[in-house]
């Protein structure tokens, strides 16, 4: 969704809401609308600097690189571990609403 | 711009346009960024851990085993591989999916282009591009019960490493989609870095197509199919979005951008709803791994230990053997039908038993049996001796046929089996007469039938002889004795 003027609108609230599948009451609209507002205005100071010289900058630290693990198995979860925190199971697995 | 004919067929006034999407699920010991083992079968959640469920606090760490194996797949597409790369989070959410991300490559991917090159129906060549191949990880498994509210979720696909090949929009048609398919599949299974098996699912595939007047230099609305399960499948499930989209600009309809599934039972295509198929991604850099930078010595020592590919393999049987085309597509159709043939080709010394021998009957045992080399237990030791105990005429061809069946049935060598059942070829004029006699007495009417001069029936007499020795009689001693015997 295009926001060019960096305006958070009751639509740009209930559209980010429904990407993270949440349904949001009209109040609460109202309230996070003023709340991302105040986010984005907060980072939106960043764009005073000039960054015309400065490359896009991915990670915090450009020094540290290529941090791999060799591929060797280890131990997994115990499946009680596992679902432990899982508002549901079934049968060793999640268990979720019906999604299709 | 082409002139278009009022009166030309649909099939030439339109131009078909497809891309593939492939994904392919790599054969490491574990995840992507995790240790847990992606072994097929396990029970449900119990190759899960902190950080494939997404747990917090949790902290992902590269697989160095998927980078060489991307490498080598990249490579062998011809791509050019990137000094750098990095990973992003793909954000979406549905159960399958615990992070509500997938950590997948956006802008800074493991490869640039490369090609492929299929063959044509007219036998020409033709070259498909290659986009990209990027890395990424697996989602979950859902099952959904029909009489339940509720869906279950196995995690323990989650994280698995897989590759995504995505190609240029080059196909023209169906067809040129299923031999793309099949060409890319067999480059990647000689590479060894996954099982390659659609229906399994370590392969999946999926198409954007669309159709444009010809000549068009737009391209026409987008549809991508997904849910096609087999080779087969995609090729059909292309065909009839093909027709369907003709169908829709013929009788002056717009199509849609779209999302479409294909249905194998019914056979046709069906829209998903535009909520379930809107995208938005919301891709940014994922924090927690940090960027990767692929020095040309690891590319080059992947290089040097590639394995020979399909392409090159045939060049080589070609100048090394003097093969013919036919003979070389089959024997170099796999890897393992190759190296069986070599194997025993060397240790034989007899190279067009060796191929006679790989074409014919092993080729009739992997189709008997629906199973690959692998499965066969064959190895080239103990073809090579039933090429060379039928070779040197030690026993009769229809034995030989006989011992590799039982060496594949048990693993035993030939040599063994041909020992224990006594089962030599009998070439002895004296052993055989009493057989040839016995085949006389008993088969009047094609006696009666050679003696009036019908060559043919000395041949089902030989092929009693063969029958009542138990095939070890040598058919050409045995015709000599007949003829002799009845003239
Ligand atoms: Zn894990």
């Amino acid at each position: 969704m295009d926001n060019p003027k960096n305006e958070i609108t009751n639509e740009i609230v209930e559209y980010a809401a429904r990407l993270a599948r949440l349904s949001l009451s009209e109040k609460e609209v109202a309230v996070f609308k003023v709340q991302l507002g105040g986010i984005l205005n907060y980072v939106s100071q960043l764009n005073e600097i000039d960054t015309s010289n400065t490359p896009p900058t991915s990670h915090a630290i450009p020094s540290l690189l290529n941090v791999f693990r060799e591929d060797v198995p280890v131990k997994s979860l115990p499946r009680e571990e596992a679902l432990k925190n899982a508002p549901d199971e079934s049968d060793g697995f999640f268990r979720v609403p019906r999604v299709i | 711009m082409v002139k278009v004919d009022s009166d030309m067929t649909d099939h030439t006034r339109y131009e078909t346009v497809i891309g593939l999407e492939v994904h392919l699920q790599l054969n490491t010991r574990t995840k992507t960024f995790c240790g847990c083992s992606i072994k097929f079968g396990a029970e449900p959640n119990t190759q899960v851990c902190p950080v494939c469920l997404g747990l917090p606090g949790s902290l992902p760490v590269f697989n160095r085993e998927v980078l060489n194996s991307g490498i080598k797949v990249a490579l062998s597409l011809g791509c050019d591989i990137q000094k750098t790369m990095k990973f992003d989070r793909k954000n979406y959410y549905y159960p399958d999916l615990p992070k509500n991300y997938q950590i997948s490559q956006y802008d800074q991917p493991l490869s640039g282009r490369g090609k492929i090159g299929i063959k044509l129906e007219d036998g020409t060549r033709k070259e498909i591009g290659i986009t990209r191949v990027h890395i990424e990880e697996d989602a979950g498994k859902l099952l959904h019960s029909e009489t339940d509210s509720y869906s279950l979720v196995d995690l323990n696909r989650t994280g698995t490493p897989l590759l995504e090949i995505v190609s240029e929009p080059d196909m023209r048609s169906p067809y040129e989609a299923y031999e793309y398919l099949v060409k890319l599949k067999q480059v990647l299974k000689y590479l060894d870095v996954s099982d390659c098996n659609m229906e399994e699912g370590s392969l999946r595939c999926d198409a954007n197509i669309s159709i444009r007047k010809r000549g068009a230099r737009e391209f026409g609305k987008k549809v991508e199919i997904k849910n096609m399960n087999s080779f087969k499948a995609v090729r059909e499930g292309l065909l009839f979005e093909e027709e369907r989209q003709r169908e829709e600009l013929e009788e002056g309809r717009e199509l849609t951008q779209e999302t479409r599934l294909w249905d194998e039972d019914k056979r046709v295509t069906v829209s998903m709803r535009s909520k379930e198929a809107s995208h938005d991604y919301r891709y940014f850099p994922e924090p927690d791994l940090v960027p990767f930078e692929i020095s040309a010595d690891l590319v080059d020592g992947i290089r040097r230990a590639m394995p020979e590919g399909p392409e090159e393999k045939k060049i080589r049987f070609a100048a090394e053997y003097g093969m013919g085309e036919k003979d070389i597509e089959v024997l170099t159709a796999e890897k393992d039908i190759a190296d069986l043939f070599e194997g025993a080709a060397g240790l034989s010394g007899d190279r067009t038993g060796a191929c006679n021998w790989v074409k014919g009957e092993v080729m009739m045992h992997l189709k008997e049996r629906e199973t690959d080399v692998k499965g066969l237990k064959l190895s080239p030791g103990n073809l090579a001796q039933v090429i060379k105990l039928a070779g040197e005429g030690k026993i009769s061809n229809l034995v030989a046929k006989e011992v590799l069946r039982e060496s594949i049935d048990t693993g035993r060598d030939p040599y063994s089996i041909v020992k224990d059942k006594g089962l030599e070829q009998v070439s002895n004029a004296d052993a055989l007469g009493e057989i040839v006699s016995k085949v006389i007495r008993e088969n009047e009417r094609s006696v009666s039938d050679f003696r009036k001069g019908k060559d043919a029936a000395l041949g089902f007499l030989v092929g009693q002889v063969m029958k009542l020795s138990g095939g070890k009689a040598n058919p050409k001693v045995a015709g000599e004795l007949l003829r002799k015997a009845l003239t």
